[in-house]
């Protein structure tokens, strides 16, 4: 999971102070591991440095956890990017790809979209496994199908995620 | 791309009654493609093969098979198109239960008026391909279903078609048996150049497919012809 | 096993028939008609004995009583003549009255005596004298309506009757006078092979309506055998399940009952209205006869346990499904062939027993015999259509669908066409018993319609009077050829000789040489030629030659009247050219004998109470002819007889038996025809999903409509053959009985036809399901 994107979305519904950020973050996707205020500032500045944010202002006080952050032009483009590019499958995607869901339901972009890109990727690969299968010996099959069965959860997560889009978005929303 | 599709379908509308099943799906197959057509349940999926297969007339959409209008053409035209163009498959209950396999799969054979021993030696043969040749003689009741669903493979390739439509075809089989169906299915459609319309549900079954669209309240989402 | 435990069963699967949800309900319901369907036609079978009885109680009751003469007319008596006639085809009575004093009784049904010239009607005649219809036949009854015949003075409510005040009667014309009306009631013993038809018939119609009953108790087996799985699932055992399987059955069978006594006392309202074959009832006349009531409810609810219990013999019900033996056991022939050997043995011995004159059969050994030769060719069917079916092969696909499916399972197909079976067999061998009866019963009239339509006789005055009642007749429109004779009789003249009580008499007929030839073989005949008939050696219904020779001799001189009576006797001298030649019968199959002269040889005027023969053929292209010469020969007298040749003419009791048989067969086979259909339309049922599978791949619809009829006509095709093999063997077997020969062997032909039709109609009935059944929509499972 990409901690930057994730904060990046967040600042495209508005700009936030950096406690702001961190509190946001910890509401909607860091039930069991909350952030670190240390992750928040590195990850801020490495966005200042590549242009993405820009300091939008300062409150009385200092401390980086009173500056204002706002997203740039560049940093809007890189979430889009972030959004519609299918995760590559691989076990426990989940968390990913549900911040991948909220965030897209949060800016208003298409989650059905990014879903069914998902789930084309997901299965691209099976896909590929099942060939590797038909062509391999026993061992590569028995391999193959656990990646197929593990792929196949996923895919029925993603399936499962996208008939309840609706009732998702009224959460996120709310 | 660049090549007409065999079967095109555009906007086609279906409803039962006051149901709607289909309300504008785009669709196509290209020769010799198998095309996984996926989907919740109730989604629409198995309209879209009856129209495709021309079993059902669309309310509304176009649907050209091979220059065809199938639409435009009559319903016996239609049942002859798919005695010779196509083959089925579906989950459950398309054997005929008092003949014996053989004389099952060499069924769309003698409708198209071969000579019964002509076509229960073919009907053999593709038994035999299909890894159930022990069936020939016994009757739908006597095997189990996996080999039930071979039988109906053999029966769907027996007449050379060139499209397959295969509605849930492992939907009633454990994973062992439904991966064999799909195998020998693939495998032997590959062979003969027939192209497959495989409606299912199970991600690992749309596996075995070339690329696959998903129906979704009675629209397809074709990824790569949207585009 | 307790009768409790028994009780507790049958109620719980009485419940489960009733509250079983839809289908449950639906199965119910459809055997609750089946077997109401078949009760009521068990209750009417039953009713038709008291019914033809009745119907002739009332006809004895209204006929003039005429046990013994009376001489002089009185206050109370009264001359009556009746007539019979037909109108259209539609038989047509009438009863002509004079009342001799103020004291003459009134026939039953009417208020009071008509005025002269007046004459109380049907209900139904009425109707037809008021409708455009009967426009000719008020013409032919020149009595003005002045009331209505009651019910109690008719025999049906649809009969044409009249009753009427004939002032012209006389002690000349009349039948007889009488003092009051009604005979004792008839009770003519039935003769012996009456009784023996009415036995088999009997056996015949009633053994189908009991197949009938246990097939329709059957109805919905495969959607039960899935819900006894159930039952075997949440624990039931084995004989319980069975029980309660019984039990469902139970409860469609009694409301069957049920249905079927509502069925009965609605359809005896239909009695009055609907006519077959001339049988039309009142209500009230139809009433079962109570001890074959009370078997069929007896009969009908054990009849459905037992064979539900027979029928879940071979079949095992498990818990996750019902399981048929896998090769279900092999039919055997031994105890089949026993039931039809033991039929043969109990008909054997009476074979050649019976005559005409018994008034009693064996009707235990007949009827018993029968029923288990019957009974036997049943159970030999489904055997044989097993045995038939497995040599089957080849052929196109839909008679291969329809074999192969037949050899998996041809029990049912075998026990819906088993009610075809006894309904045939028993037809053709009751068809057989009528060929030989009809000549014993009716070939005595020998009516040659080829030559004559029409036949009636009239009194004349004179000659000149009967020669003008013959040109009137001829010039009726629509009459294409007349016969027509003066008759009269001649004696030999001079006193009588030792030993003759009366003097030597023969006929004399006039006419033309045309309708001459009608009554003998001529070589040749002119205008003037005068020939000597004699009958043919062996004629039973004329005179021998020499009787007729001592009067009609060439050149003998002959009496014009009685030489007896007094007064002045005319003579004629027979040409002695006259010549001798060979009688033949006449269109109404009598032999003519005596005189027959040409017109030119003799003066009419001269004979002496002559009487116009006459007999007509009419152009088929008036269908009204027959009626205008009624018309015409009753405006001449009033009281005048037309008679309707035919070719043959069956004695009214034979008639009446053979009535019963046929409207009883053809319900049967309406039944058969039924349960073949509910059998045929659920099997299509059950396999919806199989059948739009089959169109998905483009089999035709003719290919599956094809394969049904073939499913059908095999199992009946292999029924009738049985049948008709088994029916020609009973029927010989019983001809034999009464010392009779078969007169046809193609009887079978009519009932092989019905059976053809039979396929036919439940094919076509089945096609609808078909083809919607073949839509796509049974593909559909989401």
């Amino acid at each position: 999971m990409s901690i930057g994107h994730t904060l990046l979305g967040l600042l495209e519904t508005g700009p936030r102070h950096g406690y702001d950020l961190k509190r946001a973050f910890d509401e909607r996707f860091g039930h069991d591991r909350p952030l670190h205020y240390g992750q928040v500032y590195s990850t801020m500045s490495r966005l200042l440095k590549n242009g993405l944010v820009v300091v939008d202002g300062v409150e009385p006080g200092g401390g980086p956890e009173r500056k204002r952050y706002a997203i740039t032009d560049a940093g809007i483009t890189d979430v889009a990017r972030w959004l519609a590019t299918p995760e590559k499958p691989e076990p426990y995607l989940q968390s990913t790809l549900y911040t991948k869901v909220v965030l897209a339901l949060l800016t208003g972009r298409g989650a059905a979209e990014l879903l069914d890109t998902q789930r084309a990727e997901h299965l691209r690969l099976m896909r590929e496994l099942t060939r590797r299968k038909k062509d391999g010996d026993l061992a590569d099959q028995l391999i193959c199908d656990h990646a197929l069965f593990h792929l196949e959860a996923d895919l029925r997560w993603l399936e499962l995620t996208a008939a309840r889009l609706d009732r998702l978005a009224a959460e996120v929303r709310r | 791309m660049t090549t007409e599709p065999l079967l095109r379908a555009t906007g086609l509308t279906k409803a039962y009654g006051a149901t709607p099943a289909l309300s504008g799906a785009d669709f196509a197959l290209r020769a010799g493609e198998v095309v996984a057509v996926m989907g919740p349940s109730g989604s629409g999926k198995s309209t879209l093969l009856h129209c495709l297969a021309g079993i059902v007339r669309p309310d509304a959409g176009t649907l050209a098979y091979d220059g065809r209008d199938l639409t435009a053409l009559s319903d016996t035209a239609r049942s002859a198109l798919r005695r010779t163009d196509f083959g089925f498959v579906f989950q459950f209950g398309q054997l005929v239960p008092e003949l014996s396999c053989a004389e099952n799969v060499a069924l769309p054979l003698r409708l198209n008026g071969e000579k019964r021993k002509a076509a229960e030696a073919r009907a053999v043969e593709w038994l035999a391909r299909l890894e159930v040749d022990d069936t020939a003689d016994k009757r739908p009741g006597e095997i189990s279903g996996g080999q039930g669903q071979r039988v109906a493979v053999a029966r769907a390739l027996v007449t050379a078609p060139r499209v397959i439509f295969a509605d849930e075809p492992t939907g009633a089989l454990d994973s062992l048996n439904g991966e064999r169906v799909m195998r020998l299915l693939t495998e032997a459609s590959r062979d003969t150049g027939a192209a497959v319309v495989l409606v299912t549900h199970e991600a690992r079954v749309a596996a075995w497919s070339d690329r696959e669209v998903v129906v979704r309240d009675g629209s397809v989402r074709d990824t790569e012809w949207a585009a | 096993m307790t009768p409790s435990t028994w009780g507790r069963d049958l109620t719980l699967g009485a419940r489960f028939a009733l509250t079983g949800g839809r289908s449950g309900l639906l199965r119910t319901l459809l055997t609750a008609a089946g077997v109401g369907f078949g009760v009521a036609l068990l209750l009417l079978a039953s009713s038709l004995p008291s019914m033809l009885f009745q119907r002739e109680v009332r006809e004895a009751a209204r006929a003039a009583d005429a046990a013994h003469e009376i001489e002089a007319p009185r206050p109370d008596t009264f001359l009556h003549y009746t007539q019979h006639s037909s109108y259209r085809g539609t038989a047509l009575s009438g009863l002509l009255l004079k009342p001799e004093g103020p004291k003459a009784p009134t026939p039953p049904g009417t208020a009071g005596m008509p005025a002269e010239g007046e004459m109380l009607v049907s209900p139904a005649l009425g109707r037809l004298l008021d409708s455009p219809d009967g426009a000719l036949l008020k013409e032919r009854l020149p009595y003005e309506v002045a009331g209505t015949i009651g019910e109690a003075g008719l025999i049906g409510p649809n009969e044409l009757r009249y009753v009427a005040h004939a002032g012209f009667l006389t002690t000349d014309n009349y039948d007889g006078r009488a003092e009051r009306y009604g005979w004792s009631v008839p009770e003519e013993p039935m003769n012996a092979f009456l009784l023996l038809l009415v036995v088999i018939a009997y056996v015949v119609l009633l053994l189908p309506v009991l197949v009938f009953i246990a097939t329709a108790a059957r109805f919905g087996g495969e959607q039960r055998d899935r819900r006894l799985a159930a039952l075997r699932l949440v624990g039931a055992d084995n004989g319980t399940t069975r029980r309660i399987a019984a039990g469902e059955s139970l409860a469609g069978a009694l409301l069957g009952l049920v249905v079927g006594a509502g069925l009965f006392l609605v359809s005896r309202q239909f009695a009055g209205a609907v006519e077959i074959w001339d049988v039309n009832a009142f209500p009230s006349d139809v009433v079962p006869h109570a001890a074959l009531a009370l078997l069929v409810l007896a009969v009908v609810p054990v009849a459905s346990v037992v064979v539900t219990l027979f029928a879940l013999r071979g079949v095992a019900i498990e818990p996750l499904g019902v399981v048929r033996a896998a090769t279900p056991r092999r039919r055997r022939l031994w105890w089949r062939v026993l039931i039809l050997a033991a039929g043969a043995a109990l008909l054997a011995p009476t074979v050649g027993g019976i005559r005409m004159e018994d008034t009693a059969i064996d009707t235990v050994a007949i009827g018993g015999g029968t029923v288990l030769v019957l009974v036997g060719l049943t159970g030999l069917l489904p055997w044989l259509v097993e045995a038939v079916v497995k040599r089957l092969r080849g052929g196109p696909v839909s008679w291969q669908l329809a074999v192969r499916r037949l050899q998996l399972s041809s029990g049912t197909a075998a026990r819906a066409v088993s009610g075809i079976v006894v309904a045939a067999a028993g037809a053709i061998a009751l068809q057989m018993l009528f060929q030989a009866m009809e000549r014993d019963f009716t070939s005595l009239t020998g009516h040659d319609t080829t030559r004559a339509q029409l036949q009636t006789s009239l009194d004349a005055r004179d000659g000149d009077e009967a020669r003008r009642t013959i040109d009137r007749l001829a010039s009726v429109d629509g009459v294409t050829r007349v016969i027509g004779t003066t008759d009269a009789h001649v004696f030999r003249p001079g006193p009588l000789r030792e030993g003759e009580d009366f003097a030597p008499i023969t006929q004399l007929s006039v006419g033309d040489c045309a309708s001459l030839r009608e009554y003998a073989v001529l070589p040749s005949c002119a205008d003037g030629d005068v020939f000597v008939a004699l009958p043919p050696k062996g004629a039973t219904d004329a005179p021998d030659a020499t009787w007729i020779e001592q009067t009609a001799r060439p050149g003998a001189e002959v009496a014009l009247r009685d030489p007896d009576r007094r007064g002045t006797v005319p003579t004629w001298r027979i040409p002695a050219d006259a010549r001798k030649v060979e009688a033949r019968r006449d269109p109404a199959g009598l032999h003519r004998y005596g005189l027959l002269a040409t017109t030119g040889s003799l003066d009419v005027r001269q004979l002496d109470d002559p009487s116009a023969e006459v007999m007509v053929r009419f152009d088929p292209a008036s269908p009204d002819a027959p009626e205008l010469v009624r018309n015409a020969a009753l405006a001449i007298d009033p009281t005048a007889t037309v008679r309707g040749l035919s070719d043959t003419e069956q004695s009214s009791r034979f008639l009446s038996v053979r009535t019963g048989i046929l409207v009883g067969s053809t319900l049967t086979m309406l039944l058969v025809a039924a349960s073949l259909l509910v059998a045929t339309l659920e099997q299509l049922r059950d396999r919806k999903r199989l059948l739009s599978s089959l169109v998905a791949f483009g089999t035709r619809r003719t290919t599956l409509s094809w394969s049904v009829l073939w499913q059908t006509a095999v199992p009946i095709g292999v029924g009738l053959a049985l049948a008709v093999a088994g029916g020609i063997g009973l029927g010989s077997v019983l001809l034999a009985m009464t010392g009779q020969r078969v007169q046809d062997w193609w009887v079978f032909l009519p009932v092989v036809g019905v059976g053809a039709g039979l396929i036919a109609a439940v094919t076509l009935l089945s096609l609808p399901l078909l083809w919607r059944l073949m839509r796509a929509d049974g593909l559909r499972t989401e």
